[in-house]
This record gives C-alpha cells, sequence and structure tokens, in this order.
C-alpha cells in the first residue's frame, strides 16, 4: 500500500513539524514495515508555475507536428520584454493533447527537472522556446509521455496562471510504501494507516467513513434501482447495489484525483474507474462498476455452477470451481466476486448508467478463489485479509458523491441485502497482557489501550469483555488483544531477561557424527558443496542409470522451478558432478568435493505425483497417534547422503615431485575417512558395478553387513557424456546406516609395550586374488600374536610369471606379557603363509 | 714389563721419572692441540691415551716400584693422565662445535619454498555458521532439533495457525509435493521443526533448529529456491516477551560481540501473537554499526500449543526464526546468493573449516 503523507493529514492530525522519516518511524512502531519513504519531487530545482494556454500556434514547415504557444504565467514569471515584465512566455511544445483555455505546468528558463535537466531559454524551430511545458514523466511524477500533462480544461479552472504547481502536483508530499501483514487488512487504505499514525502519534484522528450526509436523497425515476440478491450468505454476508443514470461519461478525472491515484501507484483509466479505486484506497472498501445497459435483470450472489465459466477483464476465460463466489444476472456469471470483474458488463466510454457494487464477501472464500485462480487483485488482497463488514454503504455513497461531483448524473436509489450479524465479544483477563509482557500493566491502561485500538471494553471485575471494531475481523483471540496493548504500550518498554537455565543433553550422537565427518573430509581435502536438490530425468540419462533403476523413482514437484527438473534427488551425485564441472569451467582443475544431505526415496506404494486426499487433522486440539502416523506415511524416506567426487591431482607437482592423479582409490579412501572418524567398521569388496561408475574400477562398501554405497571411477561413457575429465572418481554411501553402525562407546586400546618381532613376506597369487582375501587369510593364519599386516608392495612382472602378481605383506607380531622368542615368531609367520597357500594358492616368493 | 718389586730395592724405572713423564704429557697435549678434525683427535688420542700410548704404558711399570716410591710416581703419572685426559674432552668439545657449525649451515634449505602438495579442504559456511549459532544455544542448554525437509502441509502450515485459506499461505510461495492437493510440501520454513518438537518432546522444550527450506524464487543474486534458516523455541511455565528479549539480546552478543543488541518492531507471524520483526545492532557491519533486520519472533500463538496439546492456560512459550544465508551476507559481506549455491570452492575454502 502505497500511501501520500497529505492524505493522512486530512484524516490524522500529524504535528506538521513531523518529517516523513518521522511519521515512517511512528508507522514502524505501530507495527507497519515501511519498506520505502519516497519525497517527491525532491529532485527538482526551482519554480514550477501554472500556465494557461492563450494560443497556439501550428508550425506546418518540420517532419512532425511542433507547436509554438503563448501562456499566461501570471504576473511575475512571464518574459521581459525591454525591460518590461510581460505576463506570458512563448514556448515550442511538440505534443498536441491541448488546447488554448487549458491548464498547464511550466517550467520556466533556470528550473531544473529530474536527470539534472536545467531548463533554458533558447532558439529552436526559428522560434525563441522561452520554459518548458511539462509532461508527468518530465516532472517524474509518472510514466505518462503521451503528452503534456493538463491540469485542467476548462478555462474557468480553478487555476491562477503564476501561482506555484508544487502543492498541486504534490511536489514535497512523502509517499510511504508499506507493506501490510495478513492481519492488517483494514491499513491496505487511507483511513487505518491514518489512525495508526494518529495512535502512533497520540494525535486525533477523523473517521472519513462514517458520515452518510454527502449522498443526495434518490431523486424519483422512472427507471428502477437495480435489484440485488444474495442466495448464499456463507458467500456475502452484506450486498449493497446504488445506481446512477445520467452520467457523463466522457468527463475527466478531476487531476487531484489522478495524481493521488498515481502516487499510490494505480493507473487513471475513467471517470468512473478512477473513483471506484480513489474510494477503495481511501476507506479500504472494494467497489465494482457495472453498466446498467449491459445488465439482464437482476443481480444475483451465488456460487459457481458446475462447468461454469467467465472472461474476466484480463481476457482470461476461467473455468469456475463450485466453491467460487459470483456476481450474476439472468444471463449467468458478469464477475469474480471480490476478484475481478467480467469483460461483459465492464463500463465503457457509452456508460451513462452505472451500478456501484460494494459487499463484504468471505473472506475465505475470496482468499481460496484467488489461490485456485492464481489472480490476485487490489480487491482480493483487500478481501482475503478481512474488509471492515459496515464499510459498503459508506463507501458506496462516497463514490456516488464523487461521480456525481465531476461527473453528473442523478443517484435513484438502492437495494440492500444484509444477513443478522451476530457481533463477538472476546473475555480477556485484565492481567494477561501484563504477564505476557512481564510488565506491570494495570486495568485501566488495558482498557485505554483497547479502546484507542477501537474496540468496545466492558469490565467486569478483573475480566475485560471486549467488542473489536468492524475494522479488525483479525481479533479473535484474548492473545490479539494482548498484542494490541503490549504494541500500543511499545516493545521497548518491555524488559530483557533469560529464561531459568535448563539442562540439555548436548548434541545427539548423529548430530555430532555429521559434524565429524565434515571435519574429516575438510581435513582430508574435500571442499563442502550445498548444490540444489532439484534433478531431471537427463541428468539420471547422463549417469547412463537403467530404466528401471530405483534411483529414477524421483518425488516430483507440482510446482517446479524449472520444467527441466520436477524431481527430488534420489542421489547427490549428478548435482556434485555438476559443480566440480562447473568449477573446473572456471579455472579449477583440482577438485575435490562433498556433499551431505537429504535425498528424497518414494516408499513401497507411494506414487511419484501424490495423493490427493490426504489425512488433514483439526487444529483445536493435539493430533491422535494415528492421525500423526498418517501424516508420517505421506512423507517420502529422507536418509541423509555423504558423496564425493573428485578430478585433476589429488597431489599438486613441485619441488619436492611429480603430481599424484586422484583416482579410485582416492574415492574409496573417502569412505574410509568417513568410517574411521566415526569408527563405523567399513567393508571395502568387489561386488555389484553400478552405474554410474565403471565396472572393473567399482568397490561396494559395506557396514553391518549391508551395502552402504559404492565408490570407484566414473565409467567412461558417463564422463563423456558429462564433459567431465577421463578418471573422475565418486563415491556415495547412505550415512545414516554408517552412523548408525558406529559404536555407543569406543573401546580403549591395550598398549603392550614388549619388543616387536618384524617379518616380511612377499606371496605370489593369480592376478585376479584380490588383496583383501589375501591379508584375510594372513590374520587368521598368524593366530593372536599377529599385531598388525600392511601391504606394502605390489608386483608384476617376468619375474613372478604370467597372470600372477607378488603381494608384499609386513607382519608384526607381539605378545602382551613376554618376549618373543625366534621360533614363535617363525612358527606364526610360517602359518600365516599356509593359510594363504591353502585358501588362494599364494606362494612364498623368493626363499 | 718388570717383574713385581717384592726386594723392596728402589729400582730406577726411566719411564716413570718426572722428566719422562712430563715430557710424554707435554707431547700428548702439543699432539691434541694440533688435530685440527676429529679425525685427528682421534688419531692423537690413540696415541697418547691409548692402552700403547707412553703414559699408559708407564703406568703398568708402576708396580714395579717399591712400595715407598708407588705413591709418589702414581701421584706423578695421575696428574699427567688427568691432564692429558682434559685436553682431549675440551679439544673434542671445540672440534664438535665446529664440525656442528659447519654441517647446519651445509644442511641449511630455503624455508620460503612453498608446499602446497595436498589442496586445502573446507566446509561450507552455510554449515558452520549454523553450527556456530546452535552452539550458542547448546550452551544455554538447548537441544538441536531437526525435521524433514519433505514435510506435511499440516504441520508445515495448518498447525501453525495457517488455514487453507489464510492469506499467509499466499506470502510464502510454496512446492507442492506430487500435486497441489497432495498434504505434502517442501517445507516453507524451520516452523514445523517447533510442531514435531511440541508433539514428540517432553516439556518443558527448549530447542534450537537450523534447516534447510524452500520457496518458489528463481535463483538470482537475493533469492534462491532453496535457502536455510534457523528457528528457537522454548515452552515452559511463566516464558514472558522478557525471556524472549533476553534470550535475544544474549544471542546478539554471542554473535556479534558485547556491544550487539536487538530491537523488536510489532509484526505479525500466524504462528506467534504477540509478533514481532527483530533488529539486531551489529558493530561490525560494513561502513559502520548499524541495525540490521533479522528474522521474525514472538510469543507461541496459543492456538498452535493446542493443536500440539499443550494447555496454553499452563505454559507458554516464544519462539523466534532468522536466515542463515541472510546472516552470511551481512555478517561476512558476502553480496551474492548464487555464490552460496553453485559449489565454486573458491567460495568455500575461504571460509576454512570453522567461522
Amino acid at each position: 500500500m502505497r500511501a501520500p503523507l497529505s492524505w493522512l493529514r486530512e484524516y490524522a492530525d500529524i504535528p506538521t513539524a513531523a518529517t516523513g522519516d518521522d511519521v515512517a518511524n511512528a508507522l514502524v512502531r505501530a507495527g507497519l514495515e515501511v519498506e520505502e519513504v519516497e519525497a517527491i519531487g525532491a529532485d527538482i530545482d526551482g519554480p514550477l508555475v501554472i500556465g494557461r494556454v492563450i494560443s497556439v500556434e501550428e508550425l506546418t514547415e518540420f517532419k512532425k507536428p511542433i507547436r509554438y504557444c503563448q501562456v499566461d504565467v501570471g504576473p511575475n514569471h512571464g518574459a521581459v520584454v525591454d525591460g518590461v515584465q510581460t505576463t506570458t512566455r512563448g514556448i515550442i511544445c511538440g505534443a498536441s493533447n491541448f488546447v488554448a483555455g487549458d491548464t498547464v505546468v511550466i517550467a520556466p528558463p533556470g528550473t531544473t527537472l529530474p536527470g539534472g535537466f536545467t531548463i533554458g531559454s533558447r532558439e529552436t524551430y526559428g522560434r525563441l522556446s522561452d520554459g518548458m511545458i511539462c509532461s508527468e514523466r518530465e516532472l517524474g511524477l509518472g510514466q505518462d509521455h503521451a503528452g503534456i500533462l493538463v491540469l485542467a480544461s476548462d478555462p474557468n479552472a480553478d487555476h491562477t496562471p503564476g501561482d506555484d504547481a508544487a502543492p498541486i502536483l504534490g511536489i514535497g508530499d512523502t509517499v510511504f510504501d508499506i507493506a501490510v501483514t495478513p492481519d492488517r487488512g483494514y491499513c491496505l487504505s487511507i483511513r487505518g494507516l491514518a489512525r495508526e499514525a494518529a495512535t502512533s502519534f497520540d494525535v486525533e484522528f477523523r473517521d472519513p467513513g462514517v458520515d452518510l450526509a454527502d449522498l443526495p436523497a434518490p431523486a424519483p425515476s422512472d427507471q428502477q434501482p437495480v435489484n440485488g440478491l444474495v442466495e448464499d450468505f456463507d458467500a456475502a454476508d452484506l450486498f449493497m447495489l446504488r445506481t446512477l443514470v445520467g452520467f457523463d461519461p466522457s468527463a475527466p478525472t478531476p487531476y487531484a484525483i489522478r495524481r493521488r491515484l498515481t502516487m499510490c501507484g494505480m493507473r487513471s483509466v475513467s471517470l468512473a474507474v478512477d473513483i471506484t479505486n480513489y474510494v477503495m484506497l481511501e476507506l479500504g472498501q472494494p467497489l465494482h462498476a457495472f453498466d446498467v445497459k449491459k445488465l439482464q435483470g437482476d443481480i444475483v450472489v451465488r456460487r459457481a455452477r458446475p462447468e461454469e465459466k467467465l472472461e474476466t477483464l484480463d481476457h482470461v476465460v476461467r473455468e469456475l470451481d463450485p466453491t467460487d463466489i459470483l456476481i450474476t444476472d439472468d444471463r449467468g456469471a458478469i464477475s469474480l466476486a471480490g476478484t475481478m470483474g467480467g469483460t461483459e458488463t465492464e463500463i465503457d466510454d457509452a456508460s451513462t448508467d452505472l451500478v456501484i457494487e460494494a459487499a463484504h464477501f468471505s473472506a475465505s472464500a475470496t482468499a481460496l478463489a484467488s489461490r485456485r485462480h492464481k489472480l490476485s487483485s487490489e480487491a482480493s488482497r483487500r478481501f482475503e485479509r478481512g474488509v471492515d463488514r459496515m464499510l459498503a454503504p459508506y463507501a458506496s455513497a462516497r463514490a456516488i458523491a464523487l461521480l456525481i461531483e465531476s461527473g453528473g448524473g442523478t443517484y435513484i436509489g438502492a437495494t440492500a441485502v444484509e444477513a443478522p450479524h451476530t457481533s463477538t465479544t472476546i473475555t480477556l483477563d485484565a492481567g494477561l497482557p501484563g504477564r505476557v509482557a512481564n510488565l506491570d500493566i494495570g486495568p485501566g491502561e488495558v482498557v485505554a489501550k483497547l479502546e484507542a485500538v477501537g474496540c468496545e471494553v466492558h469490565i467486569a471485575e478483573s475480566t475485560l469483555n471486549v467488542s473489536p471494531p468492524t475494522w479488525r475481523p483479525d481479533l479473535t483471540d484474548p492473545a490479539d488483544l494482548v498484542e494490541e496493548v503490549i504494541r500500543l504500550i511499545g516493545y521497548d518498554n518491555i524488559p530483557s531477561r533469560l529464561p531459568h537455565a535448563v539442562v540439555g543433553r548436548g548434541l545427539t550422537r548423529s548430530q555430532r557424527q555429521r559434524r565429524q565427518v565434515g571435519r574429516a573430509l575438510a581435513g582430508a581435502g574435500y571442499t563442502e558443496v550445498l548444490s540444489s536438490p532439484f534433478v531431471g530425468d537427463a541428468e539420471l540419462d547422463a549417469l547412463a542409470l537403467p530404466d528401471d533403476d530405483p534411483r529414477r523413482n524421483m518425488l516430483q514437484l507440482a510446482n517446479p522451478i524449472s520444467t527441466e527438473q520436477p524431481g527430488m534427488r534420489t542421489t547427490l551425485v549428478p548435482a556434485l558432478l555438476a559443480a566440480v564441472r562447473r568449477n573446473i569451467g572456471r579455472g579449477i582443475d583440482d577438485v575435490a568435493a562433498y556433499e551431505m544431505g537429504s535425498v528424497f526415496h518414494l516408499r513401497d506404494g507411494q506414487p511419484t505425483t501424490g495423493i490427493t486426499n490426504p489425512p488433514r487433522p483439526g487444529v483445536d486440539h493435539r493430533p491422535t497417534q494415528q492421525q500423526v502416523s498418517d501424516l508420517e506415511a505421506l512423507l517420502p524416506d529422507q536418509p541423509m547422503y555423504l558423496a564425493v567426487a573428485l578430478t585433476g591431482n589429488r597431489e599438486r607437482p613441485g619441488w619436492w615431485g611429480t603430481a599424484r592423479e586422484s583416482l579410485w582409490a582416492d574415492a574409496i579412501e573417502a569412505a574410509r575417512v568417513v568410517a574411521d572418524s566415526i569408527h563405523a567398521e567399513l567393508t571395502v569388496r568387489a561386488g555389484a558395478t553400478p552405474m554410474p561408475l565403471h565396472p572393473g574400477r567399482c568397490a561396494e562398501l559395506v557396514v553391518d553387513d549391508q551395502i552402504v554405497g559404492y565408490a570407484g571411477e566414473l565409467h567412461p561413457r558417463v564422463v563423456q557424456a558429462m564433459g567431465l575429465p577421463p578418471r573422475t572418481a565418486v563415491m556415495e554411501l547412505n550415512l545414516d546406516i554408517v552412523m548408525n553402525a558406529s559404536p555407543d562407546v569406543v573401546p580403549g586400546p591395550r598398549i603392550d609395550t614388549f619388543p616387536v618381532a618384524k617379518e616380511d613376506v612377499a606371496l605370489i597369487v593369480d592376478a585376479t586374488v584380490h588383496a583383501a582375501r589375501v591379508e584375510a587369510a594372513l590374520r587368521d593364519g598368524a593366530g593372536e600374536l599377529l599385531e598388525s599386516v600392511r601391504l606394502f608392495d605390489v608386483y608384476t612382472g617376468a619375474q613372478v610369471g604370467e597372470g600372477k602378481r607378488s603381494l608384499a605383506y609386513a607382519l608384526r607380531f607381539r605378545a602382551p606379557d613376554r618376549t618373543l622368542s625366534v621360533d614363535e615368531v617363525t612358527t606364526a609367520r610360517e602359518a600365516a603363509v599356509a593359510e594363504a597357500t591353502s585358501r588362494v594358492g599364494a606362494v612364498l616368493r623368493g626363499v | 714389563m718388570s717383574a713385581p718389586n717384592k726386594s723392596f730395592d728402589p729400582v730406577e724405572v726411566a719411564a716413570l721419572t718426572e722428566p719422562e713423564v712430563t715430557k710424554a704429557r707435554d707431547a700428548a697435549i702439543a699432539a691434541i692441540a694440533a688435530a685440527s678434525s676429529l679425525d685427528e683427535l682421534k688419531v692423537a688420542r690413540l696415541a697418547h691415551a691409548g692402552d700403547r700410548s707412553p703414559l699408559a704404558l708407564a703406568n703398568r711399570e708402576i708396580g714395579a716400584l717399591p712400595p715407598q716410591a708407588k705413591a709418589e710416581a702414581g701421584q706423578r703419572l695421575g696428574a699427567a693422565r688427568a691432564a692429558v685426559k682434559e685436553a682431549l674432552e675440551t679439544r673434542q668439545q671445540e672440534l664438535e662445535a665446529d664440525r656442528d657449525q659447519r654441517v647446519l649451515i651445509e644442511e641449511a634449505v630455503d624455508v620460503t619454498l612453498p608446499w602446497d602438495r595436498n589442496p586445502r579442504g573446507a566446509r561450507h559456511p552455510i554449515t558452520t555458521i549454523q553450527e556456530r549459532i546452535a552452539d550458542v544455544f547448546i550452551a544455554m542448554g538447548y537441544e538441536v532439533a531437526e525435521g524433514p525437509e519433505v514435510e506435511a502441509e499440516w504441520i508445515n502450515f495448518d498447525a501453525l495457525n495457517i488455514a487453507p485459506d489464510h492469506p499467509a499461505r499466499t506470502m510464502q510461495d510454496t512446492f507442492f509435493v506430487g500435486n497441489e492437493d497432495s498434504g505434502v510440501v517442501l517445507r516453507t520454513h524451520t516452523s514445523p521443526v517447533q510442531i514435531r518438537s511440541m508433539l514428540n518432546r517432553d516439556l518443558p522444550i527448549y530447542v534450537i533448529c537450523p534447516g534447510r527450506v524452500y520457496r518458489t524464487d528463481e535463483l538470482d543474486a537475493t533469492h534462491a529456491p532453496v535457502f536455510h534458516q534457523v528457528e528457537g523455541l522454548v515452552v515452559d511455565k511463566g516464558i514472558t516477551m522478557a525471556d524472549l528479549k533476553g534470550t535475544l539480546d544474549h544471542f546478539a552478543t554471542a554473535m556479534f560481540g558485547p556491544d550487539a543488541k536487538t530491537r523488536l518492531r510489532p509484526s505479525y507471524f500466524p504462528f506467534t501473537e504477540p509478533s514481532a520483526e527483530i533488529d539486531f545492532w551489529f558493530p561490525q557491519a560494513k561502513g559502520g554499526p548499524r541495525w540490521i533486520e533479522w528474522g521474525g519472533c514472538g510469543m507461541v500463538n496459543p492456538r498452535v500449543l493446542r493443536a500440539c496439546g499443550i494447555d496454553p492456560d499452563e505454559y507458554s512459550g516464544f519462539a523466534f526464526g532468522m536466515g542463515i544465508d541472510r546472516a552470511l551476507m551481512f555478517r561476512h559481506d558476502v553480496t551474492d546468493m548464487r555464490d552460496m549455491a553453485e559449489g565454486d570452492v573458491r567460495f568455500t575454502q575461504a571460509f576454512g573449516v570453522e567461522i
């Protein structure tokens, strides 16, 4: 809502010394969000004066129409000829939208207009142009540049040439742009904002919405006022029509009204439309004008019928829902109530008979219709936030009066339908506001504040019976009244204290583990990425996932940002690889990235497009355990996943030696880093090789006998499809399972201090035998004296024979209670080798 | 070697005479002094202090002396050998010191050589600032509560006093999952974690809830469809707006230093009543200290308590929420939200592993 300060001042006695910023602060204190304070014409320097066009000379010798005009600018602003002050100026003008007698705005030479444009006196088109006739845009007051600004066409208009044009133009005024929260529908009006300003400044407020005296009595006429009926009082509990005949549709809108509409961000359309908008801005009551001659029969408010349609003023044909509220006549729907009118009964430049509709439509139904039709209008924004239900008769009367004032015509009467209304009373414990604010607020002060808001308060001992004003339908609960009292006392006056200490248990294990995993990966050189969780089929195609891959079974968004990415990720890999590629594109060749985050897996039987009739428990009590379970059942599994991707050098080249490129083994090692950091036992084994991995360079990651993920090099086809460097490696695992596998308590080690015995063995095995099997055999064979086993060399070549390789292990033996004898060590080593020989055919090398 | 002198005859042994001992001692000391390296000293040691050195040989002759002569000769010889030993040790130290000095100079390296062999890793500042905020509250006894990102519409809206026809629903541009009537949304705020906390935790409740949230905004410099919030919730007996204010003041000083403070402005949220916007006085602001709008708060609306089965006559509470991404923008002068979402490692690496 944009609101000019001058308009607020009409209804609130804001101190004259208060600046725009002062008023903005007062509104902020009252709970309004002032987004912008705009000083109108702040970039204009020098006088602007009222001028009246005396004569117009068309200069025809130029390619475009050019006029040389004599303008009456009053006794002090005219040209000086031979030392004599005249009352006129000769001005060249390229616009043609004016005639002699029109009142215009003149910028005399020396005045600077917005953009630093200083008006001069200069020769142009063979004449001396001695000033400028201004358009709205040149003055920075609006976008209208179709012609110059004509304040009035009537030569007898109430403007005196030579007068300062600034007050008429609103120059020096301030416009506030205010974001109105949904509970303050009444602040979508000058009336509401002026009330808040008056309360905040503690000055007098004059309500513009309460005086019907301006309305002329209905004139007797042959014509009957248009009749209105309401079929459904839940749709509209008040519906009022006022009929005006013999109106001049060509009458212009007075400049003062146009100017205010512009300042409030609305365009001027025609007198009738402008007046309905003006009254809506002023009072907050949306109004609609129908052309009486286009109506057929009575106007009826009802809900839409099946398959009913309406073309709204924005020329969209809308399929209506049975809960939509319609304004109809004999032919059917003519307006989507409280939201937007229809094209068939729209007023136009021949509409002499008007009916002004003012109603109180259901806030809920208007909100739902607005959402359903994705149609938010000035009217719907007000109705859905709640309009003062007493306002319709006053607002429509004000509109009729203004229409007659500028466009003539005869008011012939009104019809009104109103549902019986019971006013609500809220019972408030007078001590509650003080208890909530931790302040001493006496009952008298509570009553005073509530009355300032407009409530009627009846005191019954320590209990207050409060009737909120009709413009505050948001006040329904004691808590709402508490807020009103405390905000008027001022939030700044609330003391500050800390709640008494509570006893927390710190982070949960999973929370600690996630921090630790992140730190471990960062320590291992990985950089965290937080990527978008939105995924499309194209990205899964690039990963060459088969059609039946469960990762293709994505939850779909009904309204994605991009139709290319309507799914919720089932894997972190696509976005992580996209981030890697983006880094490479920006010249970062060595990338090791990780991401930790939720993925979304549909549970068995959950459709990708959701169900349509979800459970919706009430909100006046706690849902039952069954209801909570039913809600949970709507949701997919959302496990925490972790992925890494790396490419380029893992170790850079330098004076210390050559580079080491990252490879599949780094990806697997990343999984070990993760598991080790939280003490989970991870097994790496050859097994299934799902896409997008290289089938020969992919390991299964196993925890607690469950496959939790995979790691290795990307499939060459995927690398090519994604435009990634060859050998790019990835790892992804289900972090939830890994975290759960971690022991509650890490057992401490026993440190043995007797001497260690070191033995190295080199075993020749078939090249197809996995090192993990050899190591397991050595461990099992060596027995409990074995302290550790470590593979320190892998050799293939002629010396070990075709299809074979040599694995060299360093074995360390130690006993907790003695120094091992040579015999003991030899026996254990030989047992280890023997086990390897029996399990995998290992042959001891070089003996 | 001479035979033991059992007859006690005064037999002269040439090697033990004073001139001989003095001569051998002086020769030894001269040779030691002349040694210019540890190797030469080793040779001198062998020649003058070794088993075959004159003084060692002379020592063996003491036994040949008559008893009355032994003491004197022994004394003389002992003094000479001690002098040699001392000379040796002194010279050894001198030469070792010389050598050490030489070797350490020879082994000197260019310590300014760069070492960027292993690229550094880093954690995303969104992650670390969430932890930092959470830690402030954990220190106050709060626990970190979490909830799912794909959330039931009832928990995200209805239970928070945002009915289907409530205008606040259009304040938040919601991603609907599946279809618009599925009852499932991408959570538009972290507030559903309040509901989950009240449904699942024992009273009193003191929780802080950081997390990722979604709105249907296109990604640009100041908007993102995916962003992060942190939410706090307290439900206890006797909780007042003063407790809310004190908690926010404490948080402000923990995050922004002892000069930080807060200011509340009346506002509206369906799930709190009274409600307020929070301004933080941010002393380190670029261009000088100023008020920063950062988040909303209020007293938990009794309707919300009731929807979670908590008696509003017995318990009251407060809640507050702030944007994490926005905190990075004003606290760390990040000017473009895309930098947080695109995964450029240069951005993250600038923040290291703590913030």
